[in-house]
């Protein structure tokens, strides 16, 4: 079970957790939203890193915030968490 | 060598006189005619049925690590066709009957065992459900057959179907054609048939990049080991298929999961049969050696590392331990981890891509053992043909622009 | 007094209680011991090593060990129905009296097993025979072949009765977990837990702490006694209240981020457990783990080597000086190193006679050799076993000298015990699921940890450090300490790397994984087959795989691997160290979550007033929900007409607390709604209510219900049952996510509220009585309006809605009101029923309503179920509006929700039954869709259903074939509305 440091409450077992996928994702604003192709792109396509990768949580059950997160999925290990909004650390690793 | 009891028994008297190899252990060519990236149960069967159905025999199977070592190695086995919708119950089916005659095709004990899948219903949705697929099946000629609690248990004896449990077992869908087969066996099987055949399977090496030619065509593969020309290339790496695509520019509709499954120490014979609970999370079989085969949910995040929580354990066994109480003094022997590619409607990715020569075979998720012959005879028709086989056209890449999904998952959804 | 059957029994040594005697049964026959015995310590002093027989071959099997690493001795233990258990390990079972244990995988007999014929048939059965035969003809695989090899493969029976026992789970946080208590674990817990404010965890899976000092008697530490330190050393960690100290206790697995699960046996030792659990599973987080986890002595791999009366040599030790039994009186030793020399002096002072057979030359050997001859021991060096016999133990060994001399003048030795030592296993299994790499050490033939990956560091014999005082220092140093050194008995030394070796060639088996019955031939044979990966020998040859996990036999297969290969062992590599460490049970990880327990129970506010009222209940997710109220006499469809009709001609209450609620407020509250639902929010008023669809990105229904907006920034929805949660982070996952910007806040109310519907044409008679402050009358409150006020005094949200088709109200109060009002409604008037939810799913039925997961399944659009026109094409920006206008979405011919009729109106269809367009086609058919519901309905006297049908809405009047269990049902498609057509109805 992962423990997971919430930027709001500390850190807290991930039980505690929701895990909402791959973070920075723009969903395309109507006059965008162009062909099905790249609507799919948006719908779908993931970038499924071997590596470190961008994530949104979810506190559900603790503060109910969502945050970001760096995540190695090589080995799982936390880089940072991060609130919404807030630029991603530099991380050696995480240009991916 | 042929495979026999006589060949046992020759063995048995010369026992100074080794088997010959299952298979070789080549040193890659610089070219072939097609090279299939992943030697797992999919990867190698291809492979056969390029051998065997189109003539195809100077072809590779590159594996990173070792043949059969990835899903194909991890998985609980089941083996079964009672899906919901007629393209994915005619792709189960056909691998389902591949099943049926694979140890006599392959010379090789498979040991398909078609001991009967009961899945059960819980709730009023489980039984709508169930029901559904036992019409639906009906309509494609597929064997299911809804039945009582009462008869689940004359089938199945150590089920607990007892009203007193948090989520009662209510009635159940039968497939009789259906059972688990062994799961090394099916690589080895498949290696050693394509092998015979002179493809080359090819261990140790690893893919690190795609070599196009100037109309953007494939022309080659580079790999740890050298680079290989070939003009056609299809990727069967499970887990890591997005891996791979990403290496050649390609970005996929998939999310690799960590899945485990767990066996305990052998017994006698105890579960007859496969049993399977989508709504408790509970999947049970009991192996030909004893062991009974657990498995288990998906974690909720991307993860590489083959490695789950314990809570995703837990869980699953607490509902074992409601549909067998008896099983609470039976102890957890291995627990393992395997990384499952997810694709949004939970349906496999069979066909090609935008780049000429490229074909993908990915998307298995959770389920992708009972589907090995199957997806591997109609890949193999694809990559030889450069064309779908009719099974596996509503399998392509293209489903996820039109949304056209195959969703089983939404199907047989939640409940209201 | 000595009892005479205890033939192996010392008068003096041991650890054992000889004032606390017991019996136990093993088959049936009473075995006598003392409190501090194991069943294989009591067993081994009466003389008895036969104890099972092996998986495959059938062959007689001793004790090989005295831990949980052994493979050979698993017996049954029976406390009674509900407390069988297979497969435990007898080095293990703590001796008790009453305790009852059984020997397994043998028939008729232990002694006598007719299987055993296996093992002269060894030859055809080699590694992987079953994957070359068995294949014809076909069909005998599953009626001949496979129940041949079912029956007679599996250890133990499974366990026939429920299990009677209670499991618990704890929860556990501690700054250093130190797992082992041997030399270098207590050092590093007596370090550790030096300062006050650090606390601390020490587990040991033995009985008692000590590990090898329970049987390294005569070892010195520090000057004292080697038992006496122990003694000295627990005290202080007793002492320390920062201390946990956990035995009967194993670290079973390491997981992410530090979790270390603990399995502790709690009562299976005791006579009579009464209140306790059985066992306990910890979930333990560690900001540091040390891994003291020791070492597992090798067995030599030579023919015959897995006779009855073959033991590890620290393993005879083990019971010499910690149980006070002498395995065997002509003791022959076997080894590769000087290790069990110690063994050697301890058994010629109990009295044994000792050979030792040493592979090693004279010049390679240590001290240990002359003190041993001084002992009156034997010596046979640069000498091996290369032979056995016996049937049910060991009755001579066959050796023969080495280094290149031919196995020539090989010479038997009567004897009847063996220790052999092929080195030591350090214990990295721990090490290896917190994902650290190894290293191979070639000095000592074995594995050791590399760098650390999560917070732990090694220590001791895990890391191959075997001399004592170095153990303790390592232990002493990893848990912290500093300024200190050890001093200790030197232990004797000195080590040939290089085995397994494989003297002999042809003759009998010599085995590697004792439990499977892999021998080095089928190693062998595996690599020669082409199987080079370490990984897919174990697989093809099983090696490894039994429940021991191969502790015992992994380097061995290793070794032979990479000499078949002819390459270094590094490069062979291991196979992967998965967990658990040993065998935990079921029970332990499913803890108290069973039955009641399985899963939380949700019952509503007027739960109890219903079953008051004879409610049914089904399992609508985790809450409990009134199916129907059965009155006396009636059937359920008797009911459920009864309630249905009740509520068309007159006025019925249904419980619909269960349906997702949440509050949205705030400025931009109805913007935010706005661009959730797939309708039209910004024009709703206050007052007014609003049915609404919630769409994902992708355009498919997720979920629906009602939205009533209290005020300008204030809105209450309601959501599916089983929609709740899901609905909840979905608003939330936009709000923080996607719009920052909105000043909206959604808060889940689903509790807060009792939800009592009145449905039915007296609806509004009945209520108007118990409200004050609003006006329910017709023109002051239409149908889809909310108002506040109070019920019966009490504050209330009431909306006029219906599910039903008939004017109805839903009266919302807090929840702890709601049996209160619950009462008060039905009080009201005569007549007044409730109703249950197969009721309600009648008559929403007859009026065409959807309910989200039954009429749609997570592929259905808006327009699929005739819900299409309910937003503006002018609408902005929406959840989904994108993914509707995708090519598959605007398809023709797509299933759309309609009504059906049976030809027979008697015959109720069967929900999820396939519709086709004739019967008598050739199958594959082609599906036409799939009926949803279906009810017999009491208010239209007939069979009704609703269904998904390819371009139903162009199909009304056609007539379909629906499957039935045994055949066709004939109906005909209509419209999705059976009553009221019109809608006037909801509008009384």
């Amino acid at each position: 079970m992962l423990l997971i440091d919430c930027p709001y409450c500390g850190a807290r077992p991930e039980i505690e957790f929701r895990c909402g996928g791959e973070a920075h994702i723009t969903r395309p604003a109507p006059e965008a939203a162009r062909d099905d192709e790249s609507f799919a792109q948006f719908l779908y396509f993931r970038r499924n890193t071997k590596g470190m990768l961008a994530e949104n949580w979810w506190h559900v059950h603790g503060c109910q915030r969502w945050f970001h997160a760096l995540r190695d999925t090589q080995t799982d290990a936390f880089a940072a968490t991060y609130k919404i909004g807030a630029t991603p650390p530099d991380l050696p690793g995480s240009a991916s | 060598m042929r495979f026999s009891f006589l060949a046992l028994l020759r063995q048995a008297f010369h026992p100074d006189v080794p088997w010959t190899r299952q298979w070789r252990d080549p040193e890659p060519k610089s070219a072939y005619d097609a090279v299939i990236v992943g030697g797992g149960g999919h990867g190698l069967a291809t492979a056969f049925y390029l051998a065997s159905q189109h003539g195809l025999t100077n072809i590779a199977v590159l594996e990173k690590g070792w043949i059969g070592g990835g899903n194909t190695g991890r998985n609980t086995t089941i083996i079964r066709s009672n899906y919901l919708f007629p393209e994915s119950a005619a792709l189960y089916d056909h691998s389902l009957k591949l099943f049926e005659g694979l140890s006599q095709a392959l010379n090789y004990n498979v040991m398909f065992s078609p001991r009967g899948v009961l899945m059960l219903a819980h709730n009023h949705h489980d039984i709508i459900s169930l029901k559904r697929h036992v019409y639906a099946n009906r309509l494609s000629g597929i064997d299911n057959q809804y039945i009582s609690a009462k008869a689940a248990k004359a089938f199945c004896p150590p089920l607990n179907i007892s009203p007193r449990i948090r989520y009662p077992v209510l009635g159940a869908a039968l497939q009789r054609r259906g059972g688990v087969a062994r799961h090394d066996a099916v690589a080895w099987g498949f290696a050693r048939a394509a092998d015979a055949l002179g493809v080359d399977i090819i261990q140790n090496c690893e893919v690190t990049g795609l070599m196009r030619d100037a109309g953007g065509a494939v022309r080659g593969i580079e790999t740890t080991r050298g680079a290989i020309s070939t003009p056609k290339v299809g990727v069967v790496a499970a887990g890591h298929s997005s891996v791979v695509l990403e290496r050649f520019g390609l970005r996929m509709p998939l999310e690799s999961f960590p899945l485990q499954a767990l066996v305990s120490e052998p017994v006698k014979p105890i579960v007859p049969c496969v049993v399977m609970s989508n709504t408790i999370h509970a999947y049970i079989s009991q192996s030909d050696k004893g062991e009974l085969v657990i498995g288990a949910g998906t974690d909720q995040y991307v993860s590489y590392s083959q490695q789950g929580g314990q809570h995703v354990t837990a869980q699953t066994l607490e509902a074992i331990c409601e549909l067998f109480p008896q099983f609470g003094r039976m102890r957890m022997l291995r627990n393992w981890g395997g990384i499952v590619d997810v694709t949004p409607d939970r349906s496999p990715i069979i066909g090609k891509t935008p780049i000429e020569g490229l074909f993908v075979n990915c998307g298995w998720g959770t389920g992708g053992f009972k589907a090995t012959p199957g997806s591997g005879h109609v890949f193999a028709h694809t990559m030889a043909t450069g064309a779908p086989h009719p099974i596996n056209a509503p399998f392509g890449l293209e489903r996820f622009a039109s949304g056209r999904l195959i969703d089983e998952a939404a199907a047989a959804a939640v409940a209201h | 007094m000595k009892p005479t059957s205890q033939s192996h029994r010392l008068d003096q040594m041991g650890r054992i209680d000889r004032n606390r005697p017991l019996t136990f049964t093993f088959n049936g026959k009473p075995i006598q011991g003392y409190a501090g015995d194991t069943v294989a310590s009591a067993l081994l002093a009466h003389g008895i090593h036969l104890v099972g027989r092996s998986f495959k071959y059938h062959r007689p099997r001793g004790i090989i060990s005295h831990g949980s690493e052994e493979p050979n001795a698993l017996l049954r233990v029976d406390r009674g129905a509900g407390r069988e258990e297979p497969n435990n390990r007898a080095t293990v079972i703590e001796a008790r009296d009453g305790l009852q244990v059984f020997s397994q995988n043998h028939w008729p007999s232990l002694t006598l097993d007719a299987l055993e014929i296996n093992d002269l048939l060894s030859p055809i059965f080699s590694a992987g025979f079953y994957y070359k035969t068995f294949m014809w003809p076909a069909k005998f695989w599953k009626k001949l072949y496979e129940p041949l090899i079912r029956r007679a493969s599996g250890l133990g029976e499974a366990p026939g009765t429920a299990d009677l026992d209670r499991y618990q789970h704890r929860f556990a946080h501690c700054e250093v977990l130190v797992v082992g208590a041997g030399p270098s674990g207590l050092a590093a817990a007596l370090a550790a837990s030096q300062n006050p404010q650090t606390r601390v965890f020490l587990v040991d899976e033995s009985t008692e702490m000590g590990g090898s000092l329970l049987h390294d008697a005569e070892a010195e530490i520090d000057g004292q006694g080697a038992l006496d330190w122990l003694e000295a050393s627990l005290a202080t960690l007793a002492s320390r209240k920062n201390l946990t100290l956990l035995t009967r206790t194993t670290a079973f697995g390491y997981y992410n981020h530090n979790m270390i699960g603990l399995a502790e046996r709690v009562s299976d030792h005791l006579a009579m457990p009464q209140h306790l659990p059985r066992e306990r599973l910890w979930q333990l987080r560690a900001g540091r783990v040390i891994l003291a986890c020791g070492a597992h002595e090798r067995p030599l791999v030579f023919p015959g080597n897995d006779r009855p009366g073959i033991l590890l040599a620290e393993s005879i030790r083990a019971y010499l000086n910690r149980y006070g039994v002498l395995a065997g009186q002509r003791l022959v030793i076997a080894t590769c190193g000087g290790a069990p020399y110690q063994l050697a002096l301890e058994a010629r002072r109990a009295g044994a006679s000792v050979t030792l057979c040493d592979r090693r030359r004279p010049d390679e050997c240590g001290p240990e050799l002359g003190l041993a001859e001084a002992a009156g021991c034997e010596i046979l060096t640069a000498t091996a076993i290369v032979g056995t016999r016996g049937h049910d133990r060991v009755r001579a060994v066959q050796i023969a000298p080495i280094h290149g001399a031919p196995p020539s003048l090989p010479r038997w030795l009567e004897c009847d015990a063996v220790g052999m030592h092929g080195g030591f296993t350090p214990n990295v299994q721990l090490y290896s699921q917190s994902r650290g790499k190894l290293r191979f050490a070639t000095e000592i033939d074995a594995f050791v940890p590399g760098d650390a990956v999560q917070a732990n560091q090694s220590a001791g014999a895990c890391r191959g450090i075997y001399d004592l005082d170095a153990c303790l220092l390592d232990g002493w140093q990893a848990g912290g300490g500093t300024h200190r050194t050890f001093v200790a008995s030197p232990r004797p030394g000195g080590f040939l790397p290089g085995g397994p070796w494989e003297d002999a060639t042809g003759g009998e088996k010599a085995f590697v994984d004792f439990q499977n019955d892999v021998t080095s031939k089928d190693i062998g044979f595996a690599v020669d087959e082409g199987f080079r990966a370490i990984e897919h020998v174990k697989r093809y040859t099983t090696t490894g795989m039994a429940t021991d996990q191969g502790k015992t036999s992994n380097m061995n297969a290793l070794g032979l691997v990479a000499r078949k290969l002819r390459q270094p062992v590094a490069r062979t590599g291991t196979t992967t160290f998965r967990l658990p460490y040993t065998p935990v049970s079921f029970g332990a990880f499913a803890g108290p979550h069973h039955e009641a327990m399985f899963d939380p129970v949700r019952r509503t506010p007027m739960h109890g007033e219903a079953e008051a009222a004879g409610a049914v209940f089904e399992d609508v997710g985790t809450w409990k929900r009134a199916l129907f109220f059965r009155r006396e006499g009636e059937t359920m469809a008797q009911a459920v007409a009864r309630e249905a009709r009740n509520v068309r001609e007159n006025v019925g209450v249904f419980d619909a607390s269960t349906l997702g609620k949440i509050e949205i407020n705030g400025p931009d509250a109805g913007a935010f709604l706005n661009r959730i639902y797939f309708n039209d929010v910004l024009k709703l008023a206050v007052g007014r209510a609003r049915y609404g669809l919630m769409l994902r990105e992708d355009g498919h229904i997720f979920d629906d219900g009602i939205i009533a907006r209290l005020d300008t920034n204030h809105y209450h929805i309601t959501t599916t049952t089983g929609g709740a949660g899901r609905a909840q982070a979905h608003l939330e996952n936009y709000l923080q996510t996607e719009w920052p910007e909105l000043q909206a806040y959604a808060t889940p109310v689903t509790e807060q509220w009792a939800v009592i519907s009145v449905q039915g044409p007296r609806a509004r008679e009945v209520l108007a009585p118990l409200m004050t402050g609003m006006d329910i009358s017709r023109a002051a409150m239409p149908h889809m309006s909310v108002r506040t006020g109070a019920c019966c005094g009490v504050p209330c949200r009431l909306f006029r809605v219906s599910f039903t088709g008939e004017l109805g109200f839903e009266v919302n109060v807090p929840a702890d009101y709601g049996p209160m009002i619950w009462r008060a409604i039905l009080d009201s008037g005569r007549g007044i029923a409730p109703y249950g939810t197969q009721a309600m799913h009648v008559m929403r039925a007859e009026k065409g309503y959807i309910i989200v997961g039954q009429e749609t399944d997570g592929t259905a659009s808006p327009a699929d179920v005739g819900l299409g026109a309910m937003t503006p094409r002018s609408k902005p920006d929406y959840v989904g509006q994108r993914g509707l206008l995708r090519a598959e979405m605007t398809r023709p011919g797509r299933k759309q929700l309609v009504g059906l009729l049976s030809l027979d109106p008697a015959q109720v269809l069967d929900e999820g039954a396939q519709i086709v367009r004739h019967s008598r086609a050739d199958v594959p058919m082609a599906s036409l869709g799939h009926v949803t519901s279906a009810y017999a309905s009491p208010n239209c006297r007939c069979a009704i259903a609703l269904a998904m049908v390819e371009n139903g809405a162009a199909r009304h009047g056609e007539t379909v074939y629906v499957t039935r269990p045994n055949g066709w049902s004939k109906v005909h498609i209509c419209p999705p509305v059976f009553v009221d057509a019109q809608g006037s109805r909801v509008h009384g």
